[in-house]
């Protein structure tokens, strides 16, 4: 099936307040610089609010994230979940067609939808009230035939059963969700076979029918006010207790921004840059020239790739400041490190990484445990 | 049959209390501080010892797995993901403990994370279950407001946090790699192996990946020891297991039994015995829809676990899916489902699954009206051997084994049909 951006989409999208305080406090679950892991869930509720994924949608949490416009888009087209085109108005309609569904009478259930709501899946009813489609295996098998309608499983299904509720659900009726031939849950239906002193049959309805029951939201568009807005993991001191105590991951490499906005980026940076020209070079009187060299002497450059902090890319860009040789970099004062720490674009690396005292004993033909490991396992070697 | 008082999921059907103060009048967070005070190395050589081999379908052994994270942190935290994206046709026995029995994954997720270094848990739910996320997560919260997850869970000094994740609706965010892929706000494409997640997982960090039943079961195996687990089951196939039994016996259910119980009994003691009686079995699917279908005449006998299935009958426990079907069962059609959710859930990522499953799916559905020529059905076969083994992830293998089982089960009903069908055109023609 092809999954592409709807032919018609709307001017603008935007998260209702709570939506986006929800959206906010999703953030907060995974570590910094992986927002792009929410993806899901925030589409999930824009879909939630507006029943469908528009590409305004996409655009609003792409920004929010941080993502390119094309990576969300390419969720959104992959996981079959997210409807890219409008549905019904009261509820878009999945049937469970796979193999046990469909051998205990899936098929009936499909046929009523071609009736009662459209011919083709996908496709809005004549009043705009329903959509439909037949879903690969929704995971209630023993429950079957089923379907999903909103939030909700409407389970052990008859043809007649499930005509009717359509239409209880059109005239705006309560359809209680679940099991709807008397059964509670996934016991056998003639009564329990195990776990009998178990049930102490103080809860009305199952777990998911109950809070279908006490929330009141299957068909309904999520505004974000239904239920409160919570985020326990976060302690009082605004700290995350497990990511505070296990070391932080790798940084995430750094998503190139949609063309568009890196222009539009560059335009705004235009102007400031020259307003702020002064104060530049105020901070960079503290800095020193260091001797250098046009070349290295005799010809022979020391290997500054054994300095841990420094590969091919950076050894380039110090032969091309004038450094070939351990010595140059073991003399650094502190001005002259901020000099050549302003030329790197790597602000506070050469102190971080200690190439100062690292040079030093390399200089003096001392190894240091980085230089032996990269000499040994040949770290560099494609590049000679 | 397995006594109550030996079943970890005591609250399977949700008819008894379902909020922490029950969960713990039903015996779990109980001791879990002491648990955890007798470390890393008792808690994963217990759990080798219980036998407990995972139960996501692949049946590796679980503290084998846990073992193979790293002891000493180089850096980059440790992460315990669970895999709660049950989307396997036939299969549906995590949901039932994720609403109605969400503290036995909780706290287990806490002892498991424990064991692993891991002081962070994801918990990545399939998009559909959205009444079992609500469910599942306001467990989660009601722990943190008692203080058994969050700073110094539970009293054990480990600082924990357990966050809920959903996908939205993609079978193979169920393959582990997928689905650290898609937790990593990514399309759900399998990644290659070697790194294996232990080694560079979510995030490009150390990462274990277990099915929602095998760290739920995780407290109790170690309250009630590694003894009284393995004593359930055949060797190599310890311990008590979730199934699910859905299609045509007379009461479908959800229910925990040992392993190596028979099919008949489990049928005839949970089920009410097959529709039409023990004569009108036709076939069976032991495992979930990857694993090749059983001849019904073959099954009654059959032992339930991971052993005999898959060297007596060259089938497969897999998750303990067992879909049921009668004579009266197109069976050929029924397969062709199976071919048609593979094509629909393939990734795209490799070309032999890509294409293949929707060319077998198009050879399927033209053996179910009988239009093909005989040869066809060993060409059919053929396909599969290309797809099988030749993909990054096991989708191709799972793709092509319910063909494989249908072809070496039930070849004559193919070919009755195609044969029945040439006869119809040739009687038609013959009648002008």
């Amino acid at each position: 099936m092809l999954r592409r951006l709807h032919s018609e989409q709307p001017e603008s999208f935007a998260f209702t307040a709570d939506n986006q305080k929800w959206a906010e406090a999703q953030l907060t679950k995974y570590p910094e610089g992986r927002q792009a892991s929410a993806v899901i869930p925030l589409l999930w509720r824009a879909q939630e609010q507006e029943g469908w994924v528009s590409k305004p949608a996409l655009e609003y949490v792409a920004d929010m994230l941080g993502m390119a416009y094309i990576r969300v888009l390419e969720v959104a087209s992959f996981y079959f979940m997210f409807q890219m085109q409008p549905t019904g108005s009261v509820a878009h309609v999945q049937i469970c067609g796979t193999t046990s569904c469909m051998i205990c009478g899936a098929e009936d259930l499909v046929a009523i939808c071609k009736e009662k709501i459209a011919e083709k899946p996908h496709t809005l009813s004549a009043d705009g009230k329903f959509s439909w489609e037949e879903v690969e295996c929704l995971g209630a098998c023993t429950n079957a035939p089923m379907a999903q309608i909103g939030k909700d499983y409407y389970e052990d299904l008859t043809a007649e059963g499930f005509a009717h509720m359509l239409d209880d659900l059109a005239a705006g009726k309560k359809v209680v969700p679940g099991p709807q031939n008397g059964r509670y849950a996934a016991e056998p239906k003639s009564g329990l076979t195990s776990l009998t002193e178990y049930d102490s049959g103080k809860t009305q309805y199952n777990a998911s029918a109950q809070l279908a029951s006490d929330i009141g939201d299957g068909v309904k568009r999520i505004q974000g006010d239904e239920v409160p807005i919570l985020t326990p993991w976060v302690g009082k001191d605004g700290v995350v207790a497990g990511r505070a105590a296990a070391e932080a991951p790798p940084k995430a490499p750094e998503a190139p921004k949609p063309a568009a906005k890196q222009a539009e980026e560059a335009k705004k940076a235009a102007p400031a840059k020259t307003a702020e020209a002064k104060p530049a070079v105020e901070e960079q009187a503290a800095e020193a020239e260091p001797e250098t060299l046009k070349e290295a002497r005799g010809g022979l450059p020391d290997d500054l790739k054994l300095l841990k902090g420094v590969g091919p890319k950076l050894e380039e860009t110090l032969n091309t400041l004038g450094f070939f040789h351990f010595d140059q970099i073991a003399d650094w004062t502190e001005a002259e490190v901020a000099w050549v720490d302003s030329r790197l674009k790597f602000k506070g690396r050469i102190e971080r990484d200690g190439w100062i005292e690292q040079a030093k004993r390399l200089a003096v033909g001392d190894d240091t445990e980085f230089a032996k490991r990269a000499k040994k396992d040949g770290l560099y070697d494609d590049e000679d | 049959m397995l006594k109550d008082q030996d079943r970890i999921f005591t609250n399977l059907y949700g008819m008894h209390e379902r909020t922490l103060k029950g969960a713990q009048t039903r015996g779990h967070w109980d001791g879990t501080a002491g648990l955890i005070e007798k470390g890393r190395d008792w808690i994963i050589q217990t759990m080798k010892d219980s036998g407990l081999r995972g139960r996501g379908g692949a049946g590796f052994p679980t503290g084998l797995k846990w073992s193979f994270m790293p002891k000493e942190s180089d850096g980059r935290p440790s992460y315990l993901v669970i895999n709660a994206d049950e989307s396997e046709p036939g299969t549906c026995k995590d949901r039932e403990i994720m609403r109605h029995d969400p503290h036995t994954l909780i706290e287990g997720a806490l002892i498991a994370s424990f064991a692993m270094n891991a002081h962070t848990c994801y918990i990545y739910l399939r998009g559909e279950y959205i009444r079992e996320r609500e469910a599942l997560q306001a467990a989660i919260d009601e722990c943190y407001d008692k203080g058994l997850l969050g700073r110094n869970a539970a009293g054990s000094g480990w600082d924990f946090d357990v966050f809920l994740h959903h996908g939205a609706g993609a079978y193979i965010c169920g393959e582990e790699t997928a689905l650290i892929e898609s937790l990593e706000g990514k399309k759900g494409m399998p990644r290659m192996k070697p790194p294996f997640p232990a080694g560079a997982g979510l995030y490009g960090c150390p990462t274990t990946v277990n099915n929602v039943e095998s760290i739920a079961v995780v407290p109790t195996i170690l309250r009630r020891g590694a003894d009284w687990f393995a004593g359930f089951g055949r060797p190599n196939n310890a311990g008590t297991k979730l199934f699910a039994i859905s299609g045509h016996v007379n009461n479908p259910c959800v229910v925990e039994e040992a392993m190596s119980i028979s099919f008949e009994e489990l049928i005839e003691k949970h089920c009410g015995g097959i529709r039409g009686g023990w004569d009108n079995l036709l076939a069976v699917i032991p495992g979930g829809s990857s694993v090749p279908c059983v001849r019904g005449e073959n099954m009654r006998d059959a032992i339930m676990d991971f052993d005999y299935l898959r060297g007596e009958l060259g089938s497969g426990l897999g998750t303990a899916a067992v879909i049921v079907m009668d004579k009266q069962t197109d069976i050929i059609k029924a397969i062709w489902r199976l071919s048609k959710f593979y094509k629909h859930e393939s990734c795209g990522q490799c070309t032999p699954c890509r294409e293949g499953t929707g060319w077998m799916m198009r050879v399927m559905d033209r053996l179910v009206k009988g239009e093909a020529d005989l040869e066809e059905i060993d060409m059919l076969w053929d396909v599969t051997k290309q797809v099988e083994g030749h993909t990054i992830c096991a989708l191709g293998d799972a793709a092509a084994w319910p063909i494989q089982g249908l072809i070496r089960n039930f070849r004559e009903e193919i070919e009755d049909r195609i044969k029945a069908q040439k006869a119809g055109r040739k009687s038609a023609i013959a009648a002008k």
